[in-house]
């Protein structure tokens, strides 16, 4: 340890000398700096958890939390929410014939008919969902096989999509490029629902369903976009690229009627490609508008959804759900959170009385410790 | 460079390799070779002055680096992970994005090596580039050039307090009597000059020193690392040898001093000088707690592995239950699906992938983070750092800091580690007769009173020892205010001093006993100095020999060291406090002469000393008057001498010597001038010097008499050693006395024995001048001797000290440091069992043992000392026996054990047998200290071993002197004492202090810090990642065990490595549970640690379960409360993440003790990091991370009230158990730690009392007062029946079979 250790002594004297600069300036002085960091007496604040000392915090998270789960209960209640499962699974139901009788590419749709009442009015925006169950759109492989960029409009991912769109990049017998490319777009959720009323005199009126803003803001406006520039038509700046292979109609065809939702930027679209979380899920499809006088958006009565059944669910025992729903701040219908704060809150007041009573046998000592600091 | 051929090359190589690696090795000089090409160069082979203590180079630092970080097994395991990441089939992440982690801690580590290594490379150009001075025949002269310039067989001239740049073997020196002196400081600490010599018998050395003329051939052994031992021979052309050994080398590393310029011929160079190879880097000891940790990281591999496996079989489950193929099924690119057996084997890879951060990757980096910080605040602790030697606390080891606090047994050295090493003259006995010197007894006992009222104040009964020291002071009580005064002074004076080895006033003053004095004066004018002849009176000569018998070097005291910094010194002369000694001489001076009184009284700090002293002054006069009035000044000349010893009893004799009158003046290798007390200056010519050694436990010097012409050898010595070589007695020449003299000094050295003294027998011996030719033939052959020499030296001297005449003996108090005691006590409290183990004598160490509290007087004391195996076997089961018994006595439940042992080497070695051991271990676990008296350094530290191995504990030695080199590395904790006797200690040991009493400090307090903070980071850490990755892993159940992340990849890495990383780092640097004054107040808190302590079986694993159900809380309540809404993936995995994170460190706000501002920075700091690089992401990043692309979606979770109610309500629900336990563990069965927290909270003097009471209390319970059934030293006499056998004959009987108990009515040590 030689060399290095008349080495390391005179570094040692840099360092201390370094250290040391504030202090008397001794040359060869090692003595620490008296400073409350160095000699760990940073003034601090010691709590300790015992019964006396941590009793508010039960109480007031108890007297907090249970408030707060009544109004989510409340509130959660107050949402009103229908439900219809259209899948055809049981032979009875309207759509048992278009679930059996289903293929991909079978170019004349299926139409089924279901018919429900609502009891009660639904008042304000109704939002109307479509729900899959089993369906994992969180499997690994699934939620990967997409490509951002193309759907960003960047020109060459369009032709020449990411690898991880694979087996969907790129058409088998055309070599085209698919655009929008990948397992997810392949397997867009293409059923379209129509909700006509039944007015109590016999007539039937269509429903007005809304299909902009069903996206994010962000989704519509920054990541989605089509390629080219404004000027050229949608065919045109798609061209060169092949539809998915399961869908029936080219991306640019997704909404005839407007063209501001059409391409890439098609909500419908935009919101099917935002992957569930959860194998069973709900996605937003329309939105009915509250109307300006006060009539309820939805009244009650009898309702008919004409459903244009394309996608399958069999094959994975799912089933598909068509749901209406008034949404409050805390979103759609769901008593969970106002049931658990209730009972978190109730449990931290019961554990404040039981540490109350312990304080009251055991804290005695404490007490007289606890003078602050 | 001329063009070579490769073969030649290789030949070279080969050749330097062979010469190299030869035995010894021939060199000559290179100036006649001084210009010639390389191949030329007789000394070519040999390595040059150049070092390199780099590890890398610029250019393969990058290669070798990794090959250095791959060495560990974590960094290979998630770079192996990585790759398996490139595998497109198992992969879980975007394979590039999965090498960031391991990426970013390899190159941290990579910085700090390499900033590391380039610090090295800077001092090696440094110390490269150091001038010196070479001789070059061509220009006649010695030039300048660099260190890494100089090779072997070159001339370096080094000048007064330059660094010797090589080894040199030393040709020349300006001293006249052709000495060097050397300071060794940078190579083994020690402060004393160390005298070297030229290599005789080189020719007219003195007459200047002409290199050119050298052209004898220097044959050395092969480089190695011993550094006080070296072999070589100079081979003169006529073939005739001359010996050389370490007295003729000059170091590497080295300062010269003292000495105007010394010529040196280099003999090794480089790495291989004796510097250089005692270099072997910085230790690496593995932790108690690393080695446990690494098993619980198999623990978690193990549960990796099963949550793996659960995830392969579900995902086959999964998909064997799939009726069809689902448009989620993505097939490969040729549109094909695996069976669904396959799918899942590639799943349980992935799931590797996915959930490999189980194992905390980062944790290796942050121990090592967190051991610095520890470290930082180790050595910046004020409270261990000494004054007097300007040292802090040095950590040479940088990874055992949290072994500090679970050390269960203390193996200490005694002499200068209990004891300061600093010898004091307490008493001697000069034929027979005692002189007790109680004036000096007294001044000590001042010195020796607590320093101040506030000390410890539940260490009252403290001073009950202590009253032993100061039994000779009854009586004789000076008023109280001088009592104060003097030890205000002599502590100043001792600070002042510091700078000089072993002269600190202590030493140096030693108040002459009157009695001896007279005799002195009477036997001076009665014969002595008349006749000068053979009837010299033997107190005379008993000063004589300890003014001679040393190897003190005498130095100016002004101009002993001259440094760069020379305030010390200038100081030091300046000081007005002067030595206590110098202070009566002056005072005794000051009544003869008139002219030194106006000189004094100028000063009124002496003055008022002067006469506060004036009664000593008063009775020196009956010395002083004998000094001639000529020779005023050359006391005052005297006075500035300075002594620097090797071992400081020699410099505490030769004060004692100068108090006397018996002035040594100087000392050269051949003379020894000595100034009696008539003033008159004898020179004795210094034949030999027959140096101590351990073996032999003695040391002689043989001088001439300058006035009776007669050869005399004076030998000190251990008693045992000495007293069996005695002949004649010298009483015998006396006609008045007739007493034995032996008996008498033997009787005197046991009561100073008793008293603690260290002694050391005198003795004389005259030899006749046939009788010391023929030796002196005998000891130069041994000198020159290749082999063996040191067996062969030892042997003349052997052959010489015979028929010894005793002259005397002498007692030296060694002082127990400061605190010692209090240190003692406050390990033992703390459960920490302490052995002292030493090579003194049984009394004294006993008696030392009670001063320093390491035996208490209520002690139940067993003391072990018998010669053979059978009674050694006989007193260990009795014992056995009889501890068993006493502690299962129903009397004695609830009391503490206050059983001792002690035990001396022989029966040591005996109990260490194989069959012994087992029993001998069984009854020192009994024991709560344990003493063994005259063991060897090698018995240490396998009594350390023993311990360590059988009983399976922490233990710590720590010792100050080579001897305790063995022992400190055999512990797993090794402390070294920077004191007296040089840096070996320091060296060897993994913590260096300055006194013993800092143990008490960096045990009890820093050792249960770094304990603590570090194993509650480490069961944190392991909380934190398995909490962490939980998430993920009930995720799996939801998304068919696919593998899917909910939190973007990017996120999920920054929160390891920074959102979450530094506020553990923090809590293992800064948290502090107990406070530095109940720590030191309670020791019995350092239990804890001790053991399993809180890093354990049942902590770790109720971490882990901890982590599940936290886990579990933080996924479950997000997902029932998005359960069937149109939450999209990553949305989900935000409020998922964020309550991760809040539960995570609030986990961490529960454990943290106390709360500094530091705390709230970095948790707060965490917080808000966490929420601005997420929103900063989640702003940016549109599709720069698919498949998550986080755009927008931290901002749309933050405006919606769900994200904080869930959030809130799983941080709630994850915390509430743990909260709620703890809590209620605190109320209703509070840890001790707990009651140490609150009596941190009341204000000082309530918790000093509270501390008190509560001590009374516990000090007061096991009062019951162990009272024997039968004492069994009787019984034991009986079990000779059981060996008859073994017994030959009635020997047994007759042994010193002893185990006696000692109880308060122990044996005071007889005073006189």
């Amino acid at each position: 340890m030689m060399a290095s250790s008349y080495n390391a002594k005179e570094e040692d004297g840099h360092h201390s000398g370094s250290s040391t600069h504030g202090g008397t300036g001794a040359p060869k002085n090692k003595k620490p700096d008296n400073t409350a960091f160095k000699q760990q007496r940073l003034p601090a604040w010691q709590p300790i958890l015992t019964a006396g000392t941590v009793l508010p915090a039960f109480f007031v998270i108890g007297l907090m939390f249970i408030p707060i789960g009544i109004g989510l209960y409340v509130t959660s209640n107050n949402i009103k929410e229908y439900e219809v499962d259209y899948t055809g699974v049981e032979p009875n139901s309207p759509c048992y014939d278009c679930a059996n009788n289903f293929t991909w590419n079978s170019t004349t749709p299926c139409v089924c008919t279901v018919t429900f009442t609502l009891t009660q009015p639904f008042e304000s925006n109704v939002y109307m969902y479509y729900g899959l169950s089993n369906f994992y759109q969180n499997h690994r492989r699934y939620v990967k096989s997409r490509d951002d960029s193309q759907l960003n409009g960047v020109q060459s991912s369009l032709t020449n999509p990411s690898k991880e769109c694979e087996p969907y990049r790129t058409n088998p017998e055309t070599k085209q490029p698919i655009a929008p490319c990948g397992a997810i777009a392949n397997s867009l959720f293409n059923d379209t629902l129509e909700l006509y009323y039944s007015q109590p005199d016999g007539n039937t009126s269509k429903v007005t369903l809304v299909k902009t803003g069903i996206a994010w803001y962000t989704d519509k406006h920054v990541k989605f976009r089509n390629p080219g520039n404004d000027k050229d038509n949608l065919t045109e700046r798609f061209k060169g690229t092949a539809k998915p292979v399961n869908w029936l109609k080219p991306v640019y065809e997704l909404d005839p009627s407007d063209s501001e939702n059409n391409g890439f930027i098609n909500e419908d679209f935009i919101v099917w490609m935002r992957t569930a979380a959860l194998p069973t899920f709900r996605k937003l499809y329309r939105i009915i508008q509250k109307k300006p006088d006060s009539t309820p958006t939805l009244a009650s009565g009898k309702y008919v959804l004409k459903i244009t059944y394309n996608y399958p669910v069999r094959s994975f025992d799912g089933r598909k759900r068509m749901i209406l729903s008034t949404i409050s701040w805390m979103g759609g219908k769901n008593p969970f959170l106002g049931i658990a704060y209730i009972t978190v809150g109730s449990i931290c007041f019961f554990l404040g009385v039981v540490l109350l009573i312990i304080h009251h046998k055991y804290d005695t000592r404490s007490n007289s410790a606890d003078i602050p600091n | 460079m001329t063009w070579r051929s490769p073969l030649a090359l290789v030949r070279d190589a080969l050749q330097g390799q062979r010469a190299r690696e030869r035995e010894l090795r021939s060199l000559v000089s290179n100036l006649p070779y001084e210009g010639q090409e390389k191949g030329k160069q007789p000394n070519r082979f040999f390595l040059s002055n150049a070092i390199k203590t780099t590890k890398y180079s610029l250019l393969l630092f990058l290669p070798m680096n990794l090959y250095e970080q791959f060495h560990r097994l974590a960094n290979l395991y998630f770079v192996g992970l990585a790759i398996l990441n490139f595998i497109p089939v198992v992969n879980a992440f975007q394979p590039e994005v999965a090498l960031i982690p391991i990426c970013v801690i390899m190159f941290l580590t990579a910085l700090k090596d390499g900033w590391e290594d380039f610090r090295r490379y800077q001092s090696d150009r440094k110390v490269n580039n150091t001038p010196c001075f070479v001789y070059s025949r061509r220009e006649k002269q010695y030039v300048e050039r660099r260190w890494k310039d100089v090779r072997v067989g070159d001339f370096v001239r080094v000048v007064s307090n330059e660094i010797v740049p090589a080894d040199l073997l030393l040709l020349y020196s300006s001293d006249p009597n052709g000495v060097c002196h050397l300071e060794t400081a940078n190579l083994d600490g020690e402060t004393n000059l160390k005298q070297r010599i030229v290599v005789s018998g080189l020719g007219a050395a003195n007459l200047g020193f002409e290199p050119e003329s050298f052209n004898s051939a220097v044959v050395c052994e092969r480089p190695n690392s011993n550094l006080n031992h070296f072999k070589c021979f100079v081979e003169k052309p006529d073939k005739d040898k001359v010996g050389a050994s370490i007295e003729s080398l000059l170091l590497r590393g080295c300062t010269v001093r003292n000495t105007n310029h010394a010529v040196g011929f280099v003999v090794y160079a480089g790495h291989e000088t004796k510097a250089m190879l005692n270099n072997n880097g910085s230790r690496y000891k593995r932790s108690k707690l690393e080695r446990k940790l690494n098993v619980d990281v198999f623990f978690c591999l193990i549960l990796l592995f099963a949550m793996c496996l659960i995830g392969a079989f579900g995902h086959y489950l999964w998909l064997e239950s799939l009726p069809g193929v689902p448009s989620f099924l993505v097939p490969d690119s040729n549109g094909h699906l695996d069976v669904p057996s396959l799918e899942s084997f590639y799943m349980f890879f992935t799931m590797i992938i996915l959930l490999q951060i189980l194992i905390p990757i980062s944790l290796y980096v942050s121990i090592e983070l967190v051991k610095v910080g520890q470290i930082f605040f180790i050595t910046n602790d004020i409270d261990l750092y000494d004054e007097e030697t300007d040292s802090r606390v040095q950590c040479r080891a940088l990874n055992i800091t949290e072994d500090l606090g679970q050390i269960e047994y203390v193996f200490s050295d005694k002499t200068g580690t209990l004891t300061e090493n600093k010898m004091v003259f307490r008493r001697c006995s000069v034929m027979g007769t005692e002189y007790p010197h109680k004036e000096n007894a007294i001044r000590l006992d001042v010195i020796d009173e607590p320093e101040s009222e506030e000390e410890v104040i539940f260490n009252q009964h403290q001073q009950l020892p202590r009253s032993r020291w100061s039994l000779e002071a009854e009586g004789i009580s000076p008023p109280d205010t001088q009592r104060h005064g003097r030890r205000r002074k002599s502590k100043v004076a001792a600070n002042a001093h510091s700078d000089a080895a072993f002269s600190s006033p202590l030493e140096t003053e030693v108040i002459p006993d009157q009695k001896l004095l007279q005799q002195i004066s009477r036997a001076e004018s009665s014969g002595g100095r008349r006749d000068g002849n053979r009837s010299f009176d033997p107190h005379l000569d008993f000063f004589l020999a300890l003014a001679i018998c040393n190897t003190v070097v005498v130095s100016a005291e002004n101009a002993h060291r001259q440094r760069e910094c020379t305030s010390p010194q200038s100081s030091q002369m300046r000081n007005p406090l002067e030595t206590f000694s110098s202070l009566v001489k002056k005072a005794g001076a000051f009544f003869q002469r008139d002219k030194r009184n106006r000189t004094l009284s100028e000063d009124p700090v002496i003055d008022s000393a002067k006469t506060e002293d004036e009664a000593d002054a008063n009775r020196l006069r009956t010395c002083s008057l004998h000094a001639p009035s000529q020779n005023g000044s050359a006391i005052v000349e005297a006075e500035e001498l300075c002594y620097e010893a090797e071992s400081p009893d020699e410099a505490a004799l030769v004060y004692a010597a100068r108090a006397y009158g018996f002035i040594l003046l100087a000392r050269t290798p051949d003379s020894v001038t000595v100034r009696l007390p008539s003033g008159e200056d004898l020179v004795f010519e210094v034949l030999d010097t027959l140096t101590f050694d351990s073996n032999r436990k003695r040391m002689s010097v043989l001088v001439r008499h300058p006035v009776t012409k007669d050869y005399v050898l004076y030998t000190k010595g251990a008693d045992y050693s000495i007293m069996e070589l005695l002949g004649t007695p010298y009483a015998e020449n006396f006609s008045g006395i007739e007493k034995n003299v032996a008996a008498d000094t033997q009787y005197h050295l046991d009561c100073y024995a008793k008293e603690g003294l260290r002694t050391l027998c005198i003795t004389k011996k005259v030899v006749s001048e046939s009788t010391y030719q023929s030796w002196l033939g005998e000891r130069k052959r041994a000198q020159a001797a290749m082999e063996c020499r040191e067996e062969l030296i030892m042997q003349t001297a052997v052959q010489l000290e015979t028929n010894l005449t005793l002259l005397g003996a002498t007692g030296i108090e060694d002082r127990l440091q400061e605190k010692v005691p209090d240190t003692i006590v406050a390990l033992r409290e703390a459960g920490i069992h302490v052995w002292v183990l030493t090579g003194d004598k049984p009394e004294t160490a006993v008696n030392i043992g009670y001063a320093c509290r390491l035996l208490e007087e209520e002690d139940l004391v067993i003391n072990m000392s018998c010669k053979n195996k059978v009674t050694c076997t006989a007193i260990l089961d009795c014992t056995l026996e009889e501890v068993r018994r006493y502690r299962d006595d129903p009397r004695n439940a609830g009391t503490t054990q206050n059983i001792s042992l002690v035990i001396d080497g022989n029966t040591l070695d005996m109990a260490k047998s194989p069959d012994l051991q087992e029993r001998f271990v069984e009854l020192t676990k009994h024991c709560r200290s344990v003493l063994c008296c005259r063991v060897t350094p090698l018995q240490k530290s396998a009594v350390v071993k023993l311990v360590r191995e059988k009983l399976k504990v922490m233990t710590l030695a720590v010792g100050d002197g080579a001897n305790d080199v063995n022992m400190i590395q055999a512990a797993d904790v090794g402390i070294g004492i920077s004191g007296q006797e040089g840096m070996q200690a320091v060296m060897a040991s993994d913590f260096a202090i300055s006194r013993f009493k800092h143990l008490k400090k960096l045990v009890l307090v820093h050792g249960h810090w770094c304990y603590t903070r570090l194993a509650n980071m480490i069961i944190y850490f392991f909380y934190k990642n398995v909490a962490y990755v939980n998430l993920l892993f009930w995720y799996q159940f939801f998304c068919g065990f696919t593998a899917t992340t909910m939190i973007d990849y990017w996120l999920m890495i920054f929160f390891n490595l920074f959102f979450t990383s530094t506020p553990p780092i923090m809590f293992g640097i800064f948290d502090k549970d107990v406070s530095v004054e109940v720590l030191q107040g309670v020791p019995e808190l350092y239990r804890t640690g001790q053991g399993k302590g809180e890093y354990n079986f049942l902590t770790f694993w109720i971490a882990i379960l901890d982590a599940f159900y936290q886990s579990l809380v933080c996924f479950f309540i997000p997902y029932l409360a998005y359960q069937d809404s149109d939450v999209d993936l990553f949305t989900f995995g935000t409020p998922l993440n964020t309550a991760a994170l809040f539960t995570i460190l609030l986990h961490l706000g529960i454990e943290i003790k106390s709360w500094t501002l530091v705390h709230w920075i970095i948790m707060l700091g965490s917080v808000a990091l966490y929420f601005i690089v997420t929103l900063a992401y989640t702003a940016t990043c549109v599709t720069c991370n698919p498949p998550s692309n986080p755009y927008w979606i931290l901002q749309n979770q933050m405006a919606d009230p769900m994200f904080y109610l869930i959030v809130t309500l799983c941080t709630v629900v994850a915390l509430l158990p743990r909260y709620t336990f703890h809590v209620l563990k605190n109320s209703v069965a509070p840890s001790p730690l707990l009651q140490g927290r609150q009596l941190d909270r009341m204000d000082p003097s309530t918790r000093d009392q509270w501390i008190k009471e509560w001590r009374g209390f516990r000090g007061g319970a096991p009062a019951k007062r162990y009272e024997l059934s039968d004492p069994p030293s009787p019984t034991l006499e009986t079990p000779v029946d059981f060996f008859p056998e073994f017994l030959p004959d009635s020997n047994f009987m007759g042994d010193d079979l002893s185990l006696n108990v000692i109880t308060e009515s122990r044996q005071r040590a007889v005073h006189t």
